[in-house]
């Protein structure tokens, strides 16, 4: 689960990370009202949108007046924001941050993520702030220093303290850089999070180090730990199907192509959206339905899939294990009975009383096309797909 | 023969008495599978699936002489689950359990470095050795007994590579679900090195995925140890869209790491066999096997 970087930055707060003070505003009206309690000179204005890149896609600028202020919160709130993160569609901006200017001395990148490899939290810093990370981890890996983290002890006092000795910070601000790691440490493990990044972590003129930016993202499997993070969520920024399809239990991330599949299981899901790219047309979704595919998730399933205009043609495949398949079919006879689908439908069944769900299939006065192997259904579902006859 | 489960299997179930540990280890214990007991906090003494119930796992390997467990516990209280399986001194625990915290998952790998126990998940299938012993919540009666060694990371899918099997006249050994998730216990290289050493093991499928470098680990291993038996493999998520989380918490591309086509040519370059169709792994096996 992602969040803004303001809702970031209140976290941040209770935790005592160091932030320029900063105050989030969703209408100009409110922008105004924030430069005038700020009372800076200068003052940042930062579209809030659950992506990175915001300021080179033109979401972040300085504001030194108020008519300033009132000008870019109007371009800024509104604008379709798009960043390397965003993809071409961008995403639009509905709240900003305003936030008093900084004096930069330096800029650097520290970040929290799971190192799946030794499964261990590592703690990074670089002295390559204000970039894209990945960009220095490809290029240049030895300019990323890291820190892994023993899960009983927590970040050592001695490897806060080493992380900013590598950024060559002088001894008075490692006094501010340990305080701040030491806090982020505490906020990433205390909230459950899954990622925590700071791009960049700043010295300022007055040799304090603080944290301007904020990417925080939580554990969704954590949540039931923190149900005052429910209130955080954005819904407006995710996509409005995947968001009702999550609210029925299913999984599903909406695609750009015009096979709708529908499957059980994470792993055949998306090697049902590979096996249709392999006969030549382009999956619409990925679709999981889970371990159980009764009528309701079936019929749930169905709507979101045909929620997506793009779709051309539906597949479903299922290998019945602990569901049976007959259980299964008689799902999408049921469904199909009370939903209007007017798009071929390719059904393969493999599995727990595959035969007898076949039978159902065949003797339903419902139009499906029921494959016999997997690829079948693939070659099945890509032909319709394209108009053909199968 | 068969790897980590079989014949000398003795079972317990932590949570025998809750929905799904009575589902499934009903249909575990109507396989064949050795089931001696079961766990759950509260109800000792009871009895679950004819078989006796204890409080924890250290009175239940006490009494019965278990030496494997599976855990259908909620995610909640699943790594505790599986410490305390650990710390009784049981050799294998497979967690079948989906949802586990990362973070706690971070604290059950340091813990299970102080003892012997092996684990296998979470967020898995479980493990089944065709004819013997089934621990987990596949379908039994699709595996036929044979000369197999199957590794998934996931479901399913797994179910479908061992149906392409048997339809290829190939039955297996062991076929084992390592698991979904970022953290996970037993990987593909831990099973292979027992592939290695099971004479009744021919050939291994490794079903992976996108997310993590675990296929590119496996790659490395696979050359730098000399494993002489042929592999196939199929990596799932060729298509999948970079930064989204594919349904497990473990696939997902995060800064243009753990891509399918980097798994697949780290694979390829380690003589390994790769099903470019995930309809084709059973017929690659076989090929494998035998041209």
């Amino acid at each position: 689960m992602k969040i803004h970087e303001y809702q970031a930055k209140e976290l941040f707060q209770e935790y005592n990370v160091r932030i320029p003070e900063s105050i989030p505003a969703f209408t100009v009206e409110e922008a105004l009202e924030a430069y005038d309690k700020l009372n800076r000179d200068t003052v940042v204005i930062k579209a809030q949108i659950h992506a990175g890149g915001r300021g080179k896609g033109g979401g972040v600028k300085l504001a030194h007046t108020k008519e300033e202020v009132k000008e870019l919160a109007d371009n800024i709130l509104g604008m379709n924001l798009v960043t390397h993160q965003t993809g071409p569609e961008g995403k639009e901006v509905q709240r900003l941050l305003i936030e008093s200017g900084v004096n930069i001395r330096n800029e650097f990148y520290a970040g929290i993520v799971l190192d799946r490899i030794k499964k261990q939290y590592v703690f990074m810093v670089s002295t390559e702030g204000g970039i894209e990370i990945e960009k220095v981890a490809a290029e240049t890996p030895e300019k990323i220093i890291k820190e892994w983290i023993e899960p009983e002890d927590g970040l050592t006092q001695e490897q806060a303290v080493s992380l900013g000795q590598s950024l060559n910070l002088t001894e008075r601000q490692i006094v501010s850089s340990t305080d701040i790691f030491m806090a982020l440490w505490n906020v990433f493990n205390e909230m459950d999070c899954s990622l925590l990044e700071i791009n960049p972590l700043v010295v300022t003129q007055e040799n304090e180090v603080m944290a301007l930016d904020a990417k925080m993202n939580f554990d969704s499997s954590a949540l039931f730990r923190h149900p005052e993070l429910n209130d955080l969520r954005d819904e407006s920024e995710e996509d409005p199907s995947e968001l009702k399809a999550s609210k029925h239990q299913l999984n599903y991330i909406k695609l750009d192509g015009n096979v709708g599949c529908m499957v059980n299981g994470a792993g055949l899901a998306m090697a049902t959206m590979d096996i249709i790219k392999l006969h030549g047309g382009e999956p619409a979704n990925f679709l999981d339905v889970g371990g159980v595919a009764n009528p309701e998730t079936v019929a749930n399933g169905f709507k979101i899939t045909l929620s997506d205009t793009n779709v051309k043609s539906i597949l479903i495949n299922i290998f019945g294990g602990i569901v049976r398949c007959d259980r299964v079919a008689q799902g999408v006879i049921d469904a199909m009975e009370t939903i209007q689908v007017n798009l071929p439908v390719i059904v393969r069944l493999e599995g727990t009383n595959a035969k007898k769900a076949g039978e159902l299939l065949n003797n339903s006065p419902l139009d499906f096309l029921v494959a016999d192997s997997l690829s079948d259904a693939a070659e099945k579902a890509v032909i319709a797909a394209k108009g053909g006859v199968v | 023969m068969s790897v980590l489960v079989g014949q000398n299997t003795r079972l317990i179930i932590q949570g025998i008495t809750g929905t799904e540990g009575s589902f499934h280890g009903k249909q575990i214990k109507d396989y064949g599978t050795n089931l001696v007991g079961g766990v759950t906090p509260g109800k000792g003494g009871q009895t679950a699936l004819d078989v006796p119930v204890y409080n924890t796992v250290r009175e239940a390997k006490k009494n019965t002489d278990a030496n494997t467990s599976v855990i259908f516990v909620p995610p909640k209280f699943a790594s505790g689950a599986i410490i305390e399986a650990a710390e009784a001194g049981l050799d294998l625990v497979i967690c079948i359990t989906e949802g586990i915290p990362t973070k706690d998952m971070v604290k059950v790998n340091k813990v299970l470095k102080k003892y012997l126990t092996r684990l296998i998940g979470p967020n898995c299938p479980g493990i089944i050795s065709p004819g013997t012993a089934k621990i987990g919540i596949m379908p039994g009666f699709i595996h036929e007994p044979g000369h197999i060694g199957v590794i998934s990371r996931s479901g399913t899918l797994t179910y479908e590579a061992v149906h392409q099997l048997v339809a290829e006249g190939l039955g297996q050994s062991t076929s084992v679900g390592i698991g979904g998730d970022p953290i996970i216990g037993t990987t593909f290289i831990d099973m292979l090195e027992l592939f290695a050493e099971d004479n009744d093991t021919h050939g291994v499928v490794l079903i992976g995925e996108i997310g993590g470098s675990a296929e590119e680990e496996t790659a490395q291993w696979v050359v730098e140890n000399n494993f002489t038996k042929p592999i196939t493999a199929f990596i799932a998520g060729q298509t999948a869209p970079p930064g989204r989380r594919m349904g497990h918490a473990g696939a997902i591309i995060s800064g243009g790491q753990g891509t399918a086509a980097d798994k697949i040519s780290a694979l390829k370059e380690a003589g390994i066999h790769i099903a470019e169709s995930p309809a084709e792994i059973g017929k690659t096996m076989h090929n494998a096997l035998y041209s």
